[in-house]
């Protein structure tokens, strides 16, 4: 196996693994859709980047993160919809990043560029994995009382203002790691495919936490070696194989 | 003294909810809440929770521990994840111990053997008695119900309201009822205080507010009602 490969998946498995958990509580919360919008808010950062020559990351971390904080400012201080916020949100990030982007060579920020990711990048990705995976789970159960009831998770003494924020900005960073995976365009699957895969086969939210994240690796590494051997791109294909795994998913449920 | 308010004003994005509204609740008392939708019944429970800004004076006494039964926590929403019965239990900051969980379902007449089923899947009943055990847990000396599905039969004829009153004996808490029934707020309640949409308030026992002539001030149409 070559060096590349290996780093793709690595990467690969910490990120879709990371993604999928996170998708857990996003699914729960009817907020899976958030993620497309913000993903796209990639665009201005890779256009800069790719216009100044800089490394795409540094480019899309902070437009997405920025991003994040804007929809929870604007969500407190508007009082509109999560949805409603993304389209915005969305819109803005296109518009800034079609007027800038230099559409043929935009591939990378389309599609993902886990085949030619570096030894330092594969070392970044697998700390911010780590990192959001301990955040998470520090405010899983919080967050999933919040989206229960406020009230409820307010009496409780939960800071339902800053837990958003955390939460907001965790799925900020995995987002802007599944563009690397996937590409900005289908970074949704990421995080919506895996859990909905596992939901509909769980009987306890333990079970379903564990499904979803195994569910998110194997399509991150079945996708990347077939994508290798067939010579496809591998965001899409990472993505479809999602898919085949939630049709199976709930094939097994009716029959079951 | 377990509450007092004096002159309470709340106002929400410009409209006046609630005007000058003073009243007060002493210990084991049973506080019925009562009015039409939209007269602001759930926006003073959650100013008297903290929850939301206000003018005026709040005064609670001392050690209070708050326990609270919020509106429309239907199992429509539980259903948006696979959450058990023990996993919902697992959610409050206190992380309650197994051993807790199954005496509290015990007392609102549970089996242990809930405890692995989807919250979702629950009946309607089942699950009213899970969310009063999931307040009680906490050990609260003051309960805010705001309108758990208004006489819905948990089993062998009792309501929500009948159990709460039989764990309230045992117990000396303290609790706020809120509801547009008529019938619970006869029963059992110590005071009543009614709200109207056109800000008319009023406060007392439940014998000088349940006639006609206050009930059509409270709901602005002719009611019925049943003495019991």
């Amino acid at each position: 196996m070559s060096t590349q490969l290996m780093l793709s998946l690595i990467s690969g498995i910490f990120i879709s693994g990371i993604a999928a958990y996170l998708g857990t509580l996003m699914l729960s919360k009817k907020m899976t859709i958030v993620a497309g919008p913000l993903a796209h808010l990639a665009f201005p950062g890779v256009a800069l980047a790719l216009v100044f020559g800089f490394n795409i990351s540094i480019g899309v971390f902070p437009f997405v993160i920025v991003g994040a904080i804007l929809i929870w400012y604007l969500e407190k201080k508007t009082k509109l919809p999560l949805e409603n916020l993304s389209a915005i949100i969305f819109a803005s990030g296109v518009g800034i990043g079609l007027l800038f982007l230099p559409i043929d060579k935009a591939e990378e920020a389309l599609v993902g560029s886990i085949v030619s990711i570096t030894p330092v990048e594969t070392f970044l990705a697998i700390v911010l994995s780590v990192l959001v995976f301990f955040v998470t789970r520090y405010i899983y159960k919080k967050v999933i009382l919040i989206n229960i009831h406020e009230g409820l998770a307010k009496i409780e003494g939960i800071n339902v203002d800053i837990y958003s924020l955390i939460y907001l900005l965790s799925i900020a960073i995995v987002v802007a790691l599944s563009v690397y995976l996937v590409g900005a365009l289908i970074t949704a699957a990421l995080i919506a495919i895996p859990p909905a895969s596992a939901k509909s086969i769980s009987n306890s939210f333990r079970s379903y936490k564990i499904l979803a994240v195994l569910f998110g690796i194997m399509s991150a590494v079945l996708g990347i070696f077939i994508s290798k051997i067939f010579g496809l791109p591998t965001g899409p294909v990472v993505v479809l194989v999602g898919v085949v795994i939630f049709l199976f998913s709930i094939i097994f449920k009716k029959s079951s | 003294m377990l509450l007092k308010v004096e002159k309470l004003n709340i106002a929400l994005g410009g409209n006046q909810i609630i005007k000058n509204l003073s009243f007060s609740v002493e210990k084991g008392e049973i506080l019925t809440i009562l009015g039409p939708n939209g007269s602001g019944k759930s926006v003073l429970v959650k100013t008297l929770l903290g929850l939301i800004p206000y003018e005026g004076k709040i005064t609670w006494g001392e050690e209070i521990k708050i326990g609270y039964l919020p509106q429309g926590l239907s199992q429509l929403k539980m259903q948006e994840s696979p959450l058990t019965v023990w996993e919902f239990f697992d959610l409050k900051s206190s992380s309650p111990s197994l051993q807790d969980v199954k005496h509290f379902l015990g007392l609102v007449g549970l089996e242990s053997s809930i405890l692995s089923q989807v919250a979702g899947t629950l009946s309607g009943g089942q699950f009213q008695r899970v969310l009063l055990a999931w307040v009680l847990i906490s050990h609260p000396n003051v309960i805010f119900l705001d309108e758990p599905t208004t006489g819905v039969d948990i089993a062998g004829g009792k309501t929500i309201y009948s159990l709460l009153y039989d764990i309230k004996k045992k117990e000396n808490i303290t609790v706020f009822l809120i509801t547009h029934d008529l019938n619970i707020v006869y029963k059992h309640s110590t005071n009543v205080l009614c709200l109207s949409r056109q800000g008319y308030t009023c406060f007392g026992k439940p014998k000088q507010i349940l006639n006609k002539k206050k009930l059509e001030q409270i709901f602005g149409m002719e009611v019925k009602y049943y003495k019991h």
